[in-house]
Formats: C-alpha cells, structure tokens, sequence
C-alpha cells in the first residue's frame, strides 16, 4: 500500500501544485499508516528530483523516456499504471491542472479506478479516502466515498497549503514503457502576452459589463500588473468579445479560488458569483450599492471604476513598488 | 464522416441549486434544464464537419426520460438521430457513465466522438477521457481548434497560458472547450423537422459504479463585509486586516 503523488513540472520548474499534492498527499499517507511516493515523468528530469523529498516523499520515482518530453494523455496514462502496480498504490494524487484533468480519468479507465476530480477537501475514513469537491461551480459541494480498491483525487490548485516536511526522498529510476501513443503533442503555444494563469493564480482583478468597452479593460490590467495579479472577465463581456473565452470567470468558464479577488464593475450574476465565491477575500468597485456581488464581498466601493481603479493603481504603486 | 456527439441534460446555469431532503442530491422540482452549454459547443463542430466533408450526426445522452428534450434540441440543431440510453441504476459514477456510453458507442461504427468539455453540474471533467480509454482510441480535451483530414486530425487544446497543439489519428474522442465555434440556435423549420426525425431508446444496466456521492451540502454562506469609504481605507484593510497585500 501507498500513496502516489504524480509530480507536475513545466519549463524545467516543479509546479507549485506539485508541492500542494505533496503535501495532501503526505496528510493521506500518515492517516494510512503508509508511505508516499512521488513520481517524476518525462526526458531528463532527475534534477526535479531532490525537491520532492522536502515535501514529505519518502521515496522519489523518476520514469524518463523520450517519448514522455512533451505530455500525452496515453503515454502518461501507461507508464503510470505500471508504477501503480509495482509501488501497490492505493490513493493516487495529482493537481486538478489541465494536464492533471485530462489524465486522471484516462488513469481511472485504465486501471478501474474511482475519482474525485477537483477536489477540494482530502480525508480516510475505513482505510479509503473520502473527498468533498464543488460540484454546480460551488453552488453546492458533494462528498465523495470510493468503492474501488485504487482511489485518485485531483486536487484543485490553491487550496490546499503546501508545507515542507522532510522525509527521506530516497530517488529510485523506474522503466516506464509508455505504448503506444495516437495523439501527441506537436507544439506549445504560448498566450500573447499573458503572465498568468487564471485558476492558479493567488490575485486575480476581474472586468464586467460596467466597463462600457473593450478599451476600457486597460484599467483591470493596470490594477492586475501592480499586484501581479490575472486577469478574469464576466460572462457578458467575453459574450460581447472584450476578452478571450480563456479568461471567463463563472460556470461555462473557470472556478477560481484566489486568496484575493477584485470584481470591477461586475453585479454578481448567479453564474459568476458560482466560480468566484470561494476566493478567500473579494473585493467589490461597483457604482449600483445594491449590486449582488456586494453580498459577497468582504469589503465594498460603492463608485465609478473609472475613477476609483485607477487611484487604486496609483495608491498600490507607492505601496507595493 | 460518422460523428457521435455524447451530450447531457443538465440544470440552466441561472438556477440556484438547493439540497434535497435526502441530503445526497439536488432539489430539482424548480430547475430547468437544458443541454449542457459545452455540449451545444460539440453538436455545432459536428454539424460543422458533417456539412464540410458529409456524413452523419447521432447524439447521444444516457440519463432519465426528461433528457430526451435535449436531444430534441440536437437534432433541431441539425443532428441526423438519437439514442436514449435508460437505466434504473445509474447514479451519474462517470466511470459507470463511461462504461455505459463506451459500450453503445462500440456498436456502432464511428470515426470521431465528441463531447463538450464538462457537464456543468458534475463539473468533473472526466467522461469523455474515460470513453477514450475504454474505446481504445486517442482523447484529446479541451480543444479550442480542430481539424480533420481523412484519417488524421489536428487540435489545439487548452492548457495554463497557451495552447498544446496536438495531433492524433481517427477514431478519436474530443471534448469541446469555449472558444471551438459558436453554437447555432435552432430554426423553426429546425424544431419542426427534429419532431420526425428518430430518437432510439436503449434500456441499459448501468453497472460498476466506482464512487458514491454520500452526501451534499451547501458552501460555507459568505455574508456581506463592509463598504469602505475610499481607497485608502480599502488598502488599510487588505494590507492590515485581511494582510493579502
């Protein structure tokens, strides 16, 4: 028995993700009685290796093979049920990213397997684990019990608080044969001048309806850049083409959990307020004092965005720079 | 080019959820429901191929007697037919649901299965990988592009701050994301034309269910905090009462 914790990297960097799952991971495994193991994959990733430890992995796999430099669904899918099977995993954990969503439930197919995907509270009961996870954007939460033998979870980023606790992190190579493979990632194209990711993101400064025109967003993006924060956007302005669908913020969009989110100019529809709400503060600039998104927020400005923004801005320069 | 597109019904995105007395669902005595917005993204790329290269359109959705309107608004889009699959024992497990959707899905012949990315009351992400795996054939998800060429495809997926482009050969699963195409609304003579068109109903077990949702809550309430007078009230609060910044 044990529990694998599946190691997420990205331009040669570990994901702070990874070190999040870890962490769960480790909480899992000491309620178990078992040991964790973290499992690298890719084409030369041994120096990832010795960070993993520090999160509490007792031991480290590390799989290379080069045909797993890019990321694929099925590659990953195989060399990781072979690891389930030589290591006795029972829980399996990795982080509700993109990759970690397209993954677990090909692994859970492969190797029938239960899961809780996006999930946002970890505990055992019975020797299995037991998930809650928001379920309708977080307009309700839904508590997951498995009836498989092999459990997965994918954690959504930045709820859970990765802390270091070392253990020994012993590093072990494995052989990993990843089959063979139908889709494979040719190209990675990275977003015209994006920073940030929306759903990883610990700021995120979004735009609504109240902003008037596309132009006007300039001054979300001004606040976003001081504080080093991504930028979201209401249903209706992406609907209207202000802003790419990539940074809608509701349920047919993304379900953020930022520890600070900033609504500029947004009422609060139901369907926003759903992937939103479980920020960990929210900010609201709206001009309409009976705005629904102020019932949401932890602290208010009843005012024109055009005028209130950008002296935020300004303000935060003098603070923060 | 036989498409199959796997859609679901599901409550509008404008209800507001409550729990029902068994505490393990939702009330749904004052919910609407229609089919899932990214499912609507994956019946329009169907139509889309079908009217570039022909072929044939069948949607098909595995639920309770209700969801046979959702594949009345897919055929009124312009899907060719339907299959209702039925079961008495299903409790919406995707792995269960998977296996359900593989099984009929393989009986019929089929060079691409479309999804649409998530279904937004589960909100799981995780059948149309599934169907993938147990159909044998390529997934590739969230995409935001496609392109097919005989027996070859191209997409471009989602992920953190870009694109993957991703190539795959057919059959394959996709699951549509945001972005993909713009769903068409049904005409008259659409909906007129859906009433004849054939909706096969399959009753099927429903078997090997690997998770039970045991029980449901609402979230923790958030109420109403303070309005601030000016900015530099609302940067005192954040820096030295919330200490986010």
């Amino acid at each position: 028995m044990s529990v694998l914790v599946l190691a997420e990297h990205r331009n040669g960097e570990l994901k702070k993700t990874t070190f999040e799952a870890l962490t769960a991971g480790r909480s899992v495994a000491d309620k178990l009685g078992t040991e964790v193991c973290a499992l690298l994959l890719g084409d030369g990733v041994d120096s990832l290796a010795s960070e993993l430890g520090k999160y509490g992995a007792d031991k480290v796999l590390v799989g290379n093979n080069s045909a797993l430099q890019n990321y694929s669904t099925e590659g990953y899918a195989e060399a990781i049920q072979s690891v389930v099977s030589s290591q006795s995993a029972t829980v399996i954990l990795l982080s509700a990213t993109a990759l970690g969503k397209d993954l677990a439930p090909r692994l859970c197919a492969k190797i029938g397997a239960g899961l809780a995907a996006d999930v946002t509270e970890l505990d055992v009961a019975d020797g299995k684990l037991v998930a809650k996870r928001p379920v309708y954007a977080g307009k309700s939460i839904s508590k997951v019990e498995f009836n498989s033998d092999v459990q997965v979870a994918s954690l959504r980023p930045n709820v859970f608080t990765a802390q270091e606790n070392a253990k020994a992190g012993a590093v072990e190579s494995v052989d990993v044969n990843p089959g063979d493979i139908k889709a494979l990632v040719k190209d990675i194209v990275a977003a015209a001048g994006k920073k940030m990711d929306l759903s990883e993101a610990n700021i995120v400064v979004s735009g609504g309806r109240g902003l008037k025109e596309a132009e006007n967003f300039n001054i979300v993006e001004n606040l976003a850049e001081v504080l080093g924060a991504a930028v979201g956007a209401s249903r209706a302005v992406v609907d209207a083409g202000w802003r790419p669908h990539s940074e809608q913020v509701g349920q047919t969009g993304k379900t953020v959990s930022p520890t600070l989110y900033i609504a500029i100019a947004i009422s609060g529809a139901i369907q926003h307020l759903a992937g939103m709400s479980s920020s960990k503060f929210i900010v609201a600039i709206n001009k309409d004092a009976d705005a629904p998104i102020f019932k949401v927020a932890n602290y208010g400005i009843v005012g024109d965005a055009f005028e209130v923004v950008p002296t935020l801005t300004e303000e935060l320069k003098k603070v923060l720079v | 080019m036989e498409i199959i597109v796997c859609v679901k019904h599901v409550p509008d995105t404008a209800s507001r959820i409550k729990i029902n007395s068994d505490g393990n669902g939702i009330d749904t005595s004052d919910i609407s429901f229609v089919l899932n917005p990214y499912d609507e993204i994956a019946v329009e790329e169907a139509l889309k191929l079908k009217e570039a290269q022909g072929g044939k359109v069948t949607v098909v959705t595995l639920g309770a007697d209700n969801s046979v309107s959702s594949l009345r608004t897919a055929l009124a889009m312009g899907a060719d037919s339907a299959i209702h699959l039925k079961s008495d024992n299903w409790t919406g497990d995707s792995y269960a649901t998977a296996k359900a959707l593989a099984d009929e899905i393989g009986k019929n012949s089929y060079d691409l299965v479309l999804f649409g990315k998530q279904a937004v009351d589960d909100d799981s992400s995780a059948v149309p990988q599934m169907v993938g795996e147990f159909l044998g054939v390529p997934s590739v998800s969230v995409v935001v592009g496609l392109e097919i060429d005989g027996s070859n495809g191209k997409a471009e997926r989602e992920v953190e701050g870009g694109k993957e482009i991703v190539e795959f050969s057919l059959p394959a699963v996709i699951s549509a994301q945001k972005g993909l195409n713009e769903p068409r609304y049904p005409n008259m003579r659409g909906i007129m034309q859906a009433k004849r068109k054939p909706v096969n109903t399959v009753e099927v077990g429903v078997a090997d269910s690997k998770s039970t949702v045991s029980q449901m809550e609402m979230p923790p309430a958030r109420s109403a905090g303070k309005i601030v007078a000016d900015v530099s009230e609302l940067i005192d609060c954040l820096k030295n009462e919330a200490k986010v910044i």
